[in-house]
């Protein structure tokens, strides 16, 4: 197996897919000529041309509606906004017209279409710039939600986005760009709404998702020198959440600590703990615990902004907590 | 965190104990489980362990101290954690006070970003359940013991079977801590508030295993029960035969049978009850012929020291024989019930230096006549050097006793609540006996059986005497 970076990994999938589906075109703000703000799109404007691979004026709103109509008239849009903090300006044309198509329409009009850009805080890029937005999509029924966190499931995701007839919103993570990992060989798809078992263990899950998985698998090891195993479920997807691989795990430790980089209130983990609750009641040993962004609008200054952030210290105090360690 | 080590109920009766010897030093390092002291209950000497990890910081009681159940004893913690606030804490005279103020402060730290009315809430329970002395396996958790569920009678009888912790009773109003504090002097003033904490697993598994709650103390936030607790637990009442849970014996399902009482019972158990005491007991004799017996031990005997039998092991074997036909004596009066027993385990009388202690031959009907030997020996012999646990004195549904080796030919032993009946075993003798109108020598036992009148009637219990007369003259059927 290759070892490239998540950057490159996508730009396989992007590559594979146009080559593969002449439907399939690339469009938002900077993706052609300059080969992508994080240079995802890099050699695609000379490889497939400017009627695929299109620049967009600085208008989300617009290229947004744009994408949603080729959708309706058989093409295969993907839409980069240049961060999920810009796509803001778009929603509308996300939760009220691609997502609602397909059932407005009555079936007539399906949405396939790929709304894609980093997405989470990076480093002090202050309050308006650093915010993870998988709760508010993965909120809305009609939309697939990707959050993959390591190269091969972003190849494996976005290739599957692309090919998927659903409107789906695709998370990449910004700091996540130049990590390195294994991405298999050849065709490599990874199935929506199925979670991926990244560390195994028997003494907590740690349920997650998007960056926070590196940080979860970092943890892993780390805790593995004290002795302490602990699962970690990697759900990939926030929308279709895999509810029998958080049950699997539960069921097995009897503990869970839900992991992510976005706020308390109405976060995924609100869904993933209301779910334990209800599944895995019988096989709890400890209340669901979860960390999270503190709930604020992220500082600037570096060490607060470190303070705000979720991360491995907080997962570690955590995970002993629910397994009365401390 | 620091572990509060506290004097724990470690039998059903306790409210005392003596710190016999310490094991561990001041600076030892100690894990969970490891044993710290010996302490001397009301019917045992008792390992008292740690429930934490880290070093043994400091020893509060001197060996041979006495101290109510609940005292601190000492304070395990990280070898470099500030204990003052736990060891100043701790007043010698008043403990239940004193591990109030622990109790609020652990359900303070436990409950830091919680509303203040929750947390004195906690702290009432944590407070209440604290000071309960009871059922075995008490730990000393962070600050708190749960609540104990009510025996059904009085001194080591078993805990009132159930297979689900009862609904919490209604919260009530919390007073401040500091008026705990005043109420605290008596070790059980709180423990009616108290409402036990358990994880869901914990509840699904003691479920699963027949394992009562109450009998368990929590080592979790607030004395929450949670899964460990289930499996230490479990692990000591799987080591060995030491350890065989007597309340857990008598909990399953499908064990016993209660009885309504019916109008007439009521009325003979009221009346009878206001003529003789609490327990109206009537005695009835029989004499066995145990020549038969007695030529079986000899024979058993010279086939190997393995086979030996005493005439008090075939006794019981008999009994419990006996109780299966009869389920009516193999029962517990309960006030408001009659609970018969489909299992059978048979107390005997020991008698041990300043008293008696009545270990407990569990399922002695399923027992072969070699199995009660060997386990009523082992029993005895732990039973004078006080090595017995609490599970293993409790939970019977029957007893004996037996003097005859003292030379008393014919005694009446008084019931153990809420059992029904003793049957108590007089000394085999030579006697003369007319046999067909010859007179012959033989050996012969008295028997007395003491019955309570409100569960036994004279010909139930006059009929299960005929059935164990049977036996115990046709030994052969108890090898067989």
């Amino acid at each position: 197996m290759a070892v490239v970076t998540y950057r490159d990994a996508l730009t396989q999938a992007l590559r594979e897919e146009l080559q593969r589906d002449d439907t399939v075109f690339l469009m938002g703000e900077e993706v052609a000529q300059y080969n992508g703000a994080y240079k995802v799109s890099k050699g695609l404007l000379d490889e497939f041309g400017p009627m695929r691979i299109v620049d967009t004026p600085i208008t989300e709103l617009g290229f947004a509606g744009v994408g949603v109509g080729a959708a309706m008239v058989g093409l295969r849009p993907i839409v980069e906004f240049m961060t999920w903090n810009f796509a803001l300006l778009a929603i509308d044309e996300v939760v009220n017209a691609a997502a609602k198509m397909l059932y407005m329409s009555g079936g007539q009009y399906k949405m396939p279409m790929v709304f894609r850009g980093p997405n989470g805080a990076a480093l002090q890029l202050s309050a308006q710039h650093s915010q993870a937005w998988e709760s508010w999509f993965a909120h809305i029924p009609g939309l697939k939600v990707c959050t993959p966190g390591t190269p091969a499931d972003a190849k494996g995701l976005l290739k599957s986005a692309i090919r998927d007839d659903n409107p789906v919103v695709f998370l990449e993570g910004e700091m996540l760009y130049n990590t390195k990992g294994e991405v298999p060989d050849g065709e490599h798809l990874v199935p929506i709404g199925v979670a991926d078992l990244k560390r195994e263990g028997d003494h907590c899950s740690v349920i997650t998702h998007g960056k926070m998985a590196l940080v979860a698998m970092r943890v892993a090891d780390d805790l593995a020198k004290e002795g302490i195993n602990i699962d970690v479920v990697d759900l990939r997807t926030v929308r279709p959440i895999d509810v029998e691989a958080i049950a699997r795990s539960v069921q097995k430790t009897n503990r869970a600590v839900v992991l992510e980089e976005g706020w308390e209130i109405c976060g995924m983990g609100s869904q993933v703990v209301d779910f334990i609750q209800r599944e895995c009641f019988d096989d709890l040993d400890a209340p669901v615990l979860r960390v999270h962004q503190e709930d604020v609008p992220m500082p600037y200054a570096k060490n607060l902004e470190r303070a705000a952030k979720p991360d491995a210290a907080k997962a570690i105090a955590a995970i002993k907590k629910v397994m009365y360690l401390d | 965190m620091a572990t509060k080590v506290t004097m724990e109920a470690l039998s059903p009766t306790m409210e005392e104990g003596r710190l016999v010897k310490w094991t561990k030093n001041e600076g030892d390092p100690v894990a969970a489980g490891d044993v710290l002291a010996e302490v001397e209950t009301d019917k045992a000497v008792m390992e008292l362990v740690a429930r934490g990890d880290g070093v043994l910081r400091k020893r509060l009681a001197n060996e041979g101290d006495s101290s109510p159940v609940g005292t601190l004893l000492a304070v395990i913690g990280t070898a470099d954690e500030n204990i003052d606030s736990i060891v100043g804490g701790a007043g010698a005279s008043a403990p239940a006070a004193a591990q109030t103020g622990q109790a609020a402060q652990a359900a303070g730290g436990a409950r830091a970003t919680g509303p203040a009315n929750q947390t004195v809430a906690d702290t009432k329970e944590a407070a209440g359940q604290s000071a309960v002395p009871a059922s075995p396996a008490q730990s000393q958790g962070e600050a708190s013991t749960p609540p104990q569920q009510k025996a059904g009678g009085t001194g080591a009888s078993p805990p009132a079977p159930r297979s689900a912790p009862p609904p919490p009773p209604r919260r009530p109003a919390a007073p401040p801590p500091q008026q705990q504090k005043g109420n605290g002097a008596h070790p059980t003033a709180q423990s009616a508030g108290g409402r036990q904490r358990t994880s869901p697993l914990a509840r699904r598994l003691a479920s699963e295993k027949g394992i009562q709650l109450g009998a368990i103390q929590g080592s979790g936030p607030g004395g929450r029960i949670v899964k460990r607790d289930i499996e230490n637990a479990r692990a000591a009442a799987t080591t060995g035969m030491a350890r065989s849970g007597a309340a857990e014996r008598l909990a399953a399902e499908g064990d016993f049978k209660d009885v309504p009482l019916t109008q007439i019972r009521k009325t003979i158990a009221r009346r009878l009850a206001e003529s003789n005491g609490p327990v109206p007991t009537f005695f009835l004799t029989a004499e066995f012929d145990v020549s038969r017996a007695a030529e079986m031990r000899t024979q058993l005997a010279e086939m190997g020291d393995q086979y030996k039998a005493s005439f008090n092991d075939i006794v019981i074997k008999a009994v419990a024989l006996a109780l299966a036909e009869h389920p009516e004596v193999n029962a517990h009066w309960l006030n408001d019930k009659i609970r018969q027993f489909n299992r059978i385990h048979v107390a005997m009388a020991v008698a041990v230096e300043d008293g008696l202690i009545t270990p407990v031959l569990f399922d002695a009907d399923r027992l072969s006549l070699w199995e009660i030997s060997a386990k009523a020996r082992d029993l005895a012999k732990r039973a004078r050097d006080r090595k017995l646990m609490p599970e293993e004195y409790t939970g019977s549904t029957f007893s004996v006793s037996n003097l005859g080796m003292f030379g008393i030919d014919q005694f009446t032993a008084i019931i153990n609540p809420p059992e029904a009946g003793i049957l108590a075993i007089g000394g085999v003798e030579e006697k003369p006996v007319v046999i067909d109108g010859q007179l012959e020598i033989r050996q012969r036992m008295r028997v007395t059986m003491s019955c309570d009148h409100r569960v036994i009637d004279g010909a139930t219990g006059a009929k299960f005497l005929q059935t164990l007369k049977g036996f115990v003259e046709n030994p052969l059927s108890l090898v067989i």
